[in-house]
């Protein structure tokens, strides 16, 4: 184990440097060292940066035209509106995340309704989702991957509201996944018995997306 | 119900790198013809969206994705399905 350590402490030193962020760790002289180095996914780097990345233009949805959709398999639709979304009950959030850009941020703070909330009252016999978004951008999970308190609808960021570069006014949060699963400009599920690959999975990246089992492409 | 901006796009010639990549020569100048609004502009005059994790080549006038492509470990994918059509100036492609 320690030597797993070290080869992470390495990896991030090195990748601090290519990065031009010097100062992240300090080796050999005893002095700061982030105590959070080892919890790097293989193939990350740290950023205190909070990259912005999006594979379309940003939407600026404004609360009072916002709603979120369920839809499940069979049709049904339910539909909360931000006043909805807002009466249900929310809580903070601390977590690391990773990109698959290999990017990764430690620390982030949160704000948001749990999954479990909004698909508790929906009858489904669904296994899977596909998350949309306002413009378009979609991405597929297994509902196993965003129950029990493993994902949120995310519209905390920090101490304000989610700001809209990062996805807001709400985003979808899957922390333990690569960030492309995180979709920005959430506005709905719709709820599938057989998998769909989305926007990225059906085009080189990986169907799942562990951060841990470096699961960056297909074929991974 | 959305206004989109256009503030975290790029012009073509931010994608050009990777789609140089597939095509082989510089693909700057070729036309390309969108599938959604049918507007045509060459490569350089649309709109570049880069690592989001793949590059993506959208419409100017109508935000419709005209192609992406993405670098894994060992293939380049390229997809110009939302485009209609993709002229290539015979200098471009034989310089």
């Amino acid at each position: 184990m320690l030597g797993e350590g070290a080869h992470r402490l390495d990896e991030l030193a090195r990748s601090g440097r290519e990065d031009g962020d010097m100062g992240i760790i300090t080796r050999g002289f005893g002095g700061r060292r982030e105590p959070e180095a080892a919890a790097l996914p293989p193939g990350q780097y740290l950023t205190r940066d909070f990259p912005v990345l999006t594979a379309g233009p940003t939407q600026y949805v404004d609360t009072a035209d916002w709603s979120f959709t369920i839809t499940t398999e069979t049709g049904d639709r339910t539909t909360w509106s931000w006043a909805d979304l807002m009466a249900l009950t929310s809580e903070d959030i601390e977590t690391d995340i990773h990109c698959v850009t290999r990017w990764s941020k430690l620390g982030t703070r949160w704000h948001g309704v749990p999954v479990d909330t909004v698909l508790e009252h929906i009858e489904t016999a669904a296994d899977y989702l596909m998350a949309h978004s306002y413009g378009g951008y979609t991405t597929n999970l297994p509902l196993e991957d965003v129950l029990d308190g493993k994902a949120w609808l995310a519209y905390g960021y920090a101490d304000g509201p989610l700001p809209v570069e990062h996805g807001g006014p709400l985003r979808l949060l899957v922390p333990h996944l690569y960030f492309w699963k995180s979709a920005k400009w959430l506005n709905g599920f719709t709820l599938l018995t057989s998998d769909e690959p989305g926007f990225w999975e059906g085009f080189g990246y990986h169907n799942h997306g562990d951060p841990w089992r470096e699961e960056r492409y297909d074929g991974d | 119900m959305t206004e989109q901006s256009a503030s975290n796009s790029l012009d073509g010639n931010a994608a050009a790198g990777p789609f140089t990549d597939v095509f082989g020569f510089d693909v700057s100048t070729v036309l390309v013809t969108c599938g959604g609004c049918r507007a045509s502009a060459v490569f350089a005059e649309q709109r570049a969206f880069l690592g989001g994790p793949g590059t993506v080549l959208r419409c100017p006038g109508c935000d419709h994705l005209l192609a992406r492509v993405v670098q894994t470990t060992d293939e380049l994918w390229l997809d110009m399905s939302g485009s209609s059509c993709w002229r290539f100036p015979l200098e471009a492609s034989t310089a």
